[in-house]
């Protein structure tokens, strides 16, 4: 029996379908969670935060990051192959003019190699349903405000694509490492409910 | 298939609520927006939540400004869609 699941009605009903398909010999003991460990292996924030600084450094990087950013995490030996077929990964920048924030409305689609797994709030129906509408007073109640001349682009996670947000690079930094750059950058920053 | 739209083209959601699954979010129901780029080729989700095996079709991301859909904001919002639920802006949907 898997041991990822919460307390939640629904987390009850998978629990009782993954009962039935051991008990009938379709899934070993156990397999889920091996799967769900497999997928998980290696997801962390601090991949994402290693791209971001290879972007703050290199702007030819961020180029090919921003062209097409499957290709380009390769250069850091990272992949969004991790699943069952390689999930197509876009990654969206902030500029003076324009900061980004991602969602996914449907569900709760997420680029796991990148992030980590996703936090609660992110898959909240109240962050979901909220974000698109009013972005702006949602990221208020993150402590993100934003200059009202800034504008606000959402992207929503509806079909193959996962979203990640290329934060601006802090002012003042201008003297530390790739790595200490990385050391700056969090999970809410790859999201966009921060700013870095 | 050639890909029907290009970055730039002002296309329209379709309108219907279909019975089944879809990925077409209700918000962005008979709305019109502007194609931003392409998003690769997949099967249509709606027919693989029905067991059918669709042909890949072209996705593209689709940005909408946030007036269009809420009738207010002045933020964009864009969704991938599949390119069935698109028609060209000035056709009727």
């Amino acid at each position: 029996m898997s041991g990822h699941h919460a307390s939640s009605a629904i987390s009850a009903d998978v629990r009782a379908v993954e009962a039935f398909l051991e008990q009938r010999g379709v899934l070993d003991p156990g397999e889920i969670d091996t799967r769900i460990d497999e997928f998980l292996a290696g997801g962390s924030p601090a991949n994402g935060a290693r791209v971001v600084a290879r972007a703050w450094v290199d702007p030819a990087f961020t180029d090919r990051l921003l062209a097409d950013a499957n290709s380009a995490i390769r250069e850091v030996g990272l992949s969004m192959a991790g699943g069952i077929q390689e999930q197509r990964l876009k990654v969206v920048a902030n500029t003076a003019e324009e900061h980004n924030v991602v969602v996914c409305t449907l569900c709760s689609c997420y680029p796991i190699a990148l992030l980590g797994p996703s936090p609660s709030w992110y898959k909240s129906e109240a962050y979901r349903s909220r974000v698109v509408r009013d972005p702006r007073g949602v990221l208020r109640e993150f402590g993100l405000e934003l200059p009202a001349a800034t504008s606000i682009a959402v992207w929503d996670a509806s079909a193959e694509s996962r979203y990640m947000v290329l934060p601006r690079r802090p002012e003042g930094s201008d003297g530390l490492t790739e790595e200490a750059l990385a050391g700056l950058v969090t999970r809410k920053g790859l999201i966009g409910t921060a700013s870095v | 298939m050639a890909d029907r739209f290009a970055p730039g083209d002002r296309v329209r959601t379709r309108a219907l609520d279909p019975a089944g699954h879809t990925r077409l979010p209700r918000y962005a129901r008979g709305a019109v927006g502007t194609v931003v780029e392409p998003a690769g080729r997949h099967p249509l989700a709606d027919d693989r939540a029905r067991g059918l095996r669709p042909d890949p079709q072209p996705v593209y991301h689709v940005r909408f400004a946030a007036a269009d859909l809420f009738g207010g904001g002045d933020h964009s919002v864009t969704v991938e869609l599949w390119e069935d639920y698109l028609t060209p802006a000035e056709e009727q949907a």
